[in-house]
């Protein structure tokens, strides 16, 4: 664990010094903590309250030492050695105050041991201590309100680890240290129990507990493990390192690793989010769809419990005959184009590698696209024509060298929250953080700014900022003139958008624009994050062209703690799109047009010159208007469930009925591959071993911690047996020449070796030769386009696909939530993500619901000119008046059948961020199936 | 805002409730708006967080959590944060859905030791049954009032010689507050030649270096008990970086101590000249006038006499001078504990170094003086240092303000020599002992200093003259008992006040107070165990309360050993 602390923001070339520990001459930085001092030179301080990675405040007492001269004896933890200093660890005096600290705090511990791991235990046997003397203070009793975590304050020591855990490092801020003296209790909010306080769930706390006062729920880490992996999250972009403590081969619980992008931090997801994995309803069997089954609808209603109504078991071999048969039948029959396959953004990069060799060569066209296509695909696209890069500039971590940090159209503590615990912590640090959405999240408190403008109105808003900049001259003149391209056409195209005729249209008045615009222009280093609320939209392109532009004009990139970062969703979907998992790209951005390319991975991939297809093949949402075209009659979906996670939902749902031949690759029954010819049960995230890359561009080691339930297998495997089906030939024995193979096609990534890999966990790419370090900041002295210079490019105002009218008079926006993931399959059958989460609900302003008529926690009903839902109503004021916004996880309430399918013309990304919707009180109550609604917690809770 | 009423649940975190509305406690729209308009226009700065807590605690007599979370939406606090300010204090009673507010009307009974032997246990144990449910009786650690002992606070209305009848009365007729009367006001003040010496020194007649040299030579020491030289801290505040700041500390909460208010309540001006020269010769710029709670008089004093200042003030430009209430928090008086409420948080002393003078309030180098010792610094400078160092006894010099109380004829602040000793003190200040009470023992210095026999009262009473004896005089608070009294008394009602106002951030006060109350109310003794207790208290406390907490009960184990036979 390493927390941002003071100490370490100092950063103080810190002198040598000499002093004497227990008679020895020893040496110290004059800034490190006479406790560490110690440890180095082989002397043990007992400690409690002292963490490294968190501020040291001192009040145990336990490491108390003698400093000759002092009249009192000092924390060793807070003390820092001066020249000349005489300390004794051990005399007498100071063995006197450790050994009654310890016993004051041990007459007060419970008889039950909550931890395998108690410090206090662990000091008070090393210092040879006996029954406490004392008697014991009046217990308080257990909180077990919270599905996650167990709150025993009987064990409590008031060391405040969890305390500065929750608040300095994660910034969560539930917990307080309330009342005083003896009576001095931890607390969450305001004395709550846990279960109903605001805490998140995070587990930092735990993680940091001393005693076992703050435990796994139900006594999950109590038992000792197995062995434990070194392992990473499966869930959002910023790559968390953690381990994977293993008991009879099913993951008992996690904890986070000082890794590079969460220095030991994890949030529900990574810690609580694991046993999914283990969940009944796992695919172990592959699975052939029944002769008798039901014809497929696009308007089905399933239920994983009962599979075998629509599929029967096959063997391993049957399934792929059949799957790899149907593809290469379709192939040869109806030609090239007409197979797509969709991979996934959750697999691993050498999944993602193969899966696109596998459709560019062996179905013979590039219809490979992924998920990257309904979240960044805008970003992506306006990053490279704009700098010749679709990846970040900075990574995450430099918000804590930047004075001004722009988040924009995002939410990082529900989808990045490790992210976000960094942006807390440099806002603490005193950077000035300016949130600029539509909803008001929890970042907004932390705020220096915080501006709610309307949704849909990025670019006036952002045009009017520019304007700002230009007029007040406050552009970086020689960073334009020596590193740009196009300024002045943008000059010339922001002229019109002043603050003042752009106020009355973003909803934020004008002042407010040109002072978030000047604070922006004139800081020393300013980065912009953003989010889908950028990028989901017909203008998405248009939006983060804007964005470019801020950062080009005022020369805010290509330094450390300035630069541009889009907050990539999914744990893998930077390297999926690397890896070349996209229509128009080969590995490495390496566009299918260009002649020169394609030869090169001919060359690379012993395919006779001509082979590859040099048309840029269809997106997600193409592929789906093609299949009801019947130009696509088979497709290969690989992890991926567009049938939930596109808009549109039911025509999608129509699209994949339609298909002559789907074959779906996945752990659970979803939604897609309820509709799937043959399904292919895969391995769960730790039950393989392959490289993500994460949104800082760091690619880590992800390894196996356990064996696949049944016959499950390996992606890796099933797609390599598909291809050969399809007549590839492909021999690949371990993963590591899957990767060996890509780092020889992917020039960003050819310095990557796997030895290294394994020994560091984390790689930062360019790395272009073996033994680079790696550049975490890039752009430095140029962009990766012709002439190494960016591009300006201008953008105006694009309304809206669908704007609300009489009948709809609704926006709705939706997004994802804290606990759940996507879609929902993983993270529903989560069992502490679905106890704290198990209902579909509709974000609305309590007000808008009062006026409807409605009450908190009321059935309603949400509907667009496409789909209707029903779902909870939950008042939360951050959500703007006049819009609703709903998760996209509920299978009950699915609520994409909502959403509009227009395309951004540049990236083909759906506006999943706006359309037009009505909602009403009332309808019948969403109807839950066989997982989600807390039921596997609930009948735990039976059992037991 | 469209004042339409949305219902809130109470809290319970099962299904329905995750339905209704994000995690946790939500605010209540009500609520906000009462609490927006009470806060009006003022600051939403978080280091006024227990300045809003203590409105809403006098609006509404008690903190609902209904107003905390919205108190924490307006100032963007987490409710955390306020929750654990709010419960650190003990004028502020926090109430939770479906807790019982208190009585509108408190009754506070000092149960602080002059108080307790003046007969407090008897009002105690009688004024609830006579005063009904309408009014809550509390006991109250010490409420500076000690010379008027048993002192009551019938709400903010002070008590002298508090009797059963004299309660029951002031309660009757609905006196609620603390008028003062009697005080210099500015105009007086000046009258008598008020603020011409800050005014010589703004305009350059008086040298700065001088100032402080005088101060120096005068050997004026911290009067809040710590005894460190003022000249020289002002030296070395003032070569630290600017911008500085001041803190001054009136949070008298020393059992026994009253020297403070008394002065206050006479001469407040003279203090508020005192402080701006030290803010002139340290080069200030902003200054936070600490004050406790319990002296509700006094705060209206300097309410009054800071605006009528500010309104006219001595010279242009003067330091903005911002007055803070305590919220009943002994802890408070410690220096850094007093910068942390000023911050708007829970009274928790800082770990030193690094010290005040170089990182302080808000972080920035900071003097911090007591009432009194700015009170002395027109005089010292008029009358010139040697004046001062002309008073003392028995080797000693200058001059003490002793807070007397206990079982003396006449108590009271008496200023006399330094190095005076009890016997001297009591015969020729107080008038001796009422009426049949001999004298038995003494508190040289307030709940910490310790306890000394009768037989040990030739010893001179000054900074470094107790600590052979193991105690010490600190804010000179002189507590005389009889042999009506017990020491070990004296020291079970000491520990039982340090337990209650213990902050809780360090293992050896948090724990060892608590201990040692019961060990100590247990009949017998564990002399080894108690021993250890006080060697790991004093050693390795964070503050001088942990510190110096186990010294009542040592002076028995070690000067009345016959009490414990």
């Amino acid at each position: 664990m390493n927390a941002v602390t003071r100490r370490e923001r100092a950063a103080l070339d810190a002198p040598t010094v000499e002093f004497t520990l227990n008679g020895r001459a020893v040496c110290g930085r004059a800034d490190e903590p006479l406790l560490e001092v110690a440890r180095r030179e082989g002397v043990e301080i007992p400690h409690l309250c002292y963490k490294p990675g968190l501020e040291a405040v001192g009040n145990c007492r336990a490491c108390v030492v003698e400093i000759a001269g002092e009249r009192v004896l000092a924390p060793s933890c807070c003390r820092a050695p001066t020249a000349g200093m005489q300390v004794s660890t051990d005399s007498e005096r100071a063995l006197k105050s450790q050994r009654l600290v310890l016993e004051l705090l041990q007459a007060d511990m419970p008889e039950t041991a909550y931890t395998r791991l108690n410090e206090l235990d662990h000091w008070a046997a090393k210092l040879g201590l006996g029954k406490p003397r004392f008697e014991s203070r009046v217990q308080p009793s257990q909180d077990l309100s919270h599905p996650a975590i167990a709150v025993n304050l009987d064990a409590c020591i008031q060391c405040t680890r969890c305390l500065r855990a929750c608040r300095d490092e994660q910034v969560n801020d539930v917990i307080g240290l309330a009342f005083r003296g003896e009576h001095a209790k931890i607390v969450f909010d305001m004395d709550d129990a846990m279960g109903g306080s605001t805490c998140v769930a995070c587990g930092e706390c735990v993680q940091a507990c001393p005693t076992g006062a703050l435990m796994p729920a139900r006594s999950a880490a109590l038992a000792l493990p197995d062995k434990q992996v070194e392992s990473i999250c499966p869930y959002c972009g910023v790559g968390c390192q953690l381990t994977y403590h293993v008991k009879d081969d099913k993951i008992a619980f996690v904890e986070g690793r000082d890794g590079p992008a969460n220095r030991g931090r994890l949030c529900v997801k990574g810690r609580y989010g694991f046993d999914y994995a283990h969940h009944p309803q796992r695919l172990t069997k592959p699975l052939i769809r029944r002769a008798d089954a039901p014809p497929k609808r696009g308007d089905f209603v399933m239920d994983p419990d009962r599979v075998m109504d629509v599929f029967r078991e096959a063997t391993w071999q049957e399934a792929l005959d059949f799957a790899g048969g149907g593809l290469k039948a379709s192939r040869d029959r109806h030609g090239k184009k007409s197979l797509a396959g969709f991979g996934s953004a959750k697999g691993s990069n050498e999944e993602a590698y193969l899966f696109q060799k596998l459709v560019r060569t062996g179905f013979g066209s590039n219809n490979v696209d992924h998920c990257t296509r309904l979240c960044h695909a805008s970003s992506v696209v306006a990053l490279l024509e704009g700098i010749g890069s679709g990846a970040v500039s900075n990574p995450v971590m430099d918000v804590t060298q930047a004075e001004v940090v722009i988040v924009i159209g995002a939410n990082p503590s529900v989808n990045h929250p490790v992210a976000a615990t960094f942006i807390k912590n440099a806002v603490k640090n005193g950077t000035q953080l300016i949130v600029i959405d539509p909803r008001r999240s929890d970042l907004s408190r932390m705020a220096h700014r915080f501006l709610q403008f309307k949704p849909d109105t990025d670019v006036a808003m952002l045009n009017a900022m520019m304007n700002v900049i230009v007029t007040e001259g406050l552009v970086d003149e020689q960073f334009i003139a020596s590193r740009t391209i196009g300024y002045d056409e943008l000059r010339k195209n922001v002229e019109g958008y002043t603050p003042a005729a752009m106020a009355p249209i973003c909803g934020v008045d004008a002042e407010t624009l040109r002072y978030v615009a000047r604070l922006y222009a004139k800081s020393k280093a300013s980065m912009i994050l953003w989010g889908m609320g950028i990028s989901q939209h017909v203008h998405g392109t248009d939006n983060a062209r804007c964005l470019i532009a801020l950062a080009l004009m005022t020369g805010q990139i290509g330094r450390p703690g300035t630069g541009l970062h889009p907050l990539r969703g999914q744990n893998n979907v930077q390297g999926a799109s690397d890896a070349g998992l996209i229509p128009m790209m080969l590995p490495d951005y390496q566009h299918v047009a260009r002649p020169e390319v394609r030869a090169r991975f001919e060359q690379a991939w012993h395919l006779a010159p001509g082979t590859l297809d040099s048309e840029v093949g269809l997106t997600v949402v193409e592929v789906m208007h093609a299949i009801k075209k019947g130009s696509i009659r088979g497709m290969y979906v690989q992890g991926e469930n567009p049938a939930m996670s596109d808009p549109d939902a039911n025509h999608a749902r129509e699209s994949l009925a339609a298909l002559d031949h789907l074959v779906v690759q996945d752990i659970f029954l979803t939604e897609t591959a309820y509709l799937a010819d043959v399904i292919l049960p895969a391995g769960a995230f730790p039950e393989k071993t392959g490289t993500f890359t994460n949104t800082d561009r760091l690619v880590q080691l992800g390894r196996q911690a356990v064996n696949p339930p049944g016959d499950a297998r390996q992606d890796l495997w099933i797609i390599q047996e598909i291809a050969n089906r399809l007549g590839l030939a492909w021999d690949y024995g371990h993963v590591s020449e899957v990767f060996d193979e890509m780092r020889h096609t992917m020039p960003s990534i050819a310095g990557i070796t796997w030895d290294r890999l394994e020994r560091e966990h984390a790689v930062t790419y360019p790395c272009v030769k073996e033994g680079d370090p790696g550049d975490p900041v890039v752009f430095i002295d140029d962009f990766p386009r012709e002439g190494g210079r960016a591009r300006f490019v201008p953008a105006d105002i694009i309304p809206a696909a669908e704007r609300p009218d009489a009948d709809y008079p609704l926006v709705l926006i939706t997004g994802r939530q804290l606990e759940h993931w996507h879609t929902g399959s993983m993270t529903r059958r989560a069992s502490v993500l679905d106890a704290i989460e198990p209902d579909p609900t509709a974000l609305i302003h309590p007000l808008d619901l009062a006026a409807m008529g409605g009450r908190p926690g009321d059935v309603v009903t949400i509907e667009s000119r496409r789909g209707a839902v029903t779902l909870y109503a939950r008042a939360e004021e951050g959500t703007p008046r006049g819009a609703v916004f709903v998760p996209f996880c509920y299978y009950e309430a699915a609520i994409n059948k909502l959403t509009n399918a227009a395309l951004d013309p540049f990236a083909k990304i759906p506006e999943f961020k706006y359309c037009a919707v009505r909602m009403r009180p009332g309808g019948e109550a969403p109807d839950q199936g066989s997982y989600g609604g807390g039921q596997l917690l609930r009948a735990a809770a039976v059992g037991a | 805002m469209n004042a339409k009423t949305i219902p809130i649940v109470a809290l319970d975190p099962g299904r329905q409730r995750k339905r209704e509305a994000p995690k946790g406690r939500v605010v209540d729209p009500a609520a906000l708006a009462e609490v927006q308009q009470l806060l009006g226009a003022a600051s939403r700065a978080p280091d006024l967080l227990i300045e809003h807590l203590h409105k809403l605690q006098d609006r509404f007599g008690h903190l609902s959590a209904r107003h905390l979370a919205a108190l924490a939406r307006e100032m963007r606090l987490a409710q955390a944060e306020v929750y654990e300010v709010a419960t650190f204090y003990h004028h502020f009673d926090v109430v939770k859905e479906g807790e019982a507010a208190p009585a509108a009307l408190t009754v506070r009974i000092c149960d602080g030791l002059s108080c307790e032997m003046a007969g407090a246990g008897d009002l105690l144990a009688r004024l609830p049954a006579i005063l009904g449910r309408e009014v809550r009786v509390i006991a109250a650690p010490c409420i500076g009032r000690c010379e008027q002992a048993p002192a009551v606070a019938v709400g903010q209305h002070p008590l002298a010689g508090a009797t059963c009848e004299s309660v029951q009365a002031a309660v009757a007729a609905g006196r609620k507050t603390d008028v003062p009367a009697g005080f210099a006001d500015l105009d007086a003040y000046k009258l008598e030649g008020g603020y011409a010496l800050l005014k010589k020194c703004i305009a350059g007649e008086l040298d700065v270096d001088d100032v402080i040299k005088a101060l120096e030579d005068s050997g004026l020491r911290g009067l809040g008990g710590a005894g460190f030289p003022a000249g020289r801290k002002w030296r070395i505040v003032r070569g630290e970086e600017a911008p500085r700041l001041m803190a001054v500390n009136i949070d008298e909460g020393e059992p026994g101590t009253f020297k403070d208010r008394v002065y206050l309540e006479r001469d407040p001006h003279r203090f508020l000249e005192g402080m701006l020269i030290a803010a002139w010769a340290v080069g200030i710029s902003r200054i936070y006038v600490y004050l406790r709670d319990e002296y509700h008089g006094c705060r209206a004093i300097l309410e009054g006499e800071l605006a009528r200042l500010r309104e006219a003030p001595p010279y242009p430009g003067m330091p903005e001078i911002v007055l803070r209430r305590g919220a009943g928090a002994y802890i408070c008086g410690e220096e850094s504990a007093m910068i942390e409420s000023i911050e708007g948080k829970r009274g928790m002393p800082r770990l030193r170094p690094p010290y005040v003078a170089q990182v302080g309030l808000f972080g920035r180098p900071t003097l911090e003086h007591n009432f009194e010792t700015l009170y002395w610094v027109r005089e010292i400078l008029e009358k010139g240092g040697a004046w001062f160092t002309s008073h003392g006894r028995h080797g000693r010099k200058g001059l003490r303000s002793f807070s007397v109380s206990g079982r003396v004829k006449s108590p009271g602040v008496k200023l006399a020599p330094a190095g005076i000793t009890m016997r001297e003190l009591l015969d020729e200040y107080c008038g001796g002992m009422q009426g049949g009470h001999a004298f038995y023992a003494y508190l040289p210095g307030g709940a910490s200093g310790g306890i000394l026999p009768a037989a040990m009262g030739d010893i001179a009473l000054d900074f470094d003259t107790l600590q052979p004896y193991g105690c010490f005089i600190g804010s000179a608070a002189v507590i005389v008992l009889s042999d009506q009294d017990t020491a070990a008394g004296a020291a079970r009602n000491m520990m039982r006040f340090f337990q209650h106002e213990s902050c809780g951030q360090c293992t050896p006060c948090r724990n060892g107070t608590a201990k040692a109350s019961a060990l100590i109310d247990k009949p017998k003794w564990d002399l080894e165990l108690l021993a250890d207790l006080s060697q790991v208290m004093r050693d390795a406390s964070i503050c001088g309360l942990g510190q110096a907490a186990p010294n009542p009960v040592d002076c028995v184990i070690k000067y009345f050993p016959q009490e414990l036979a």
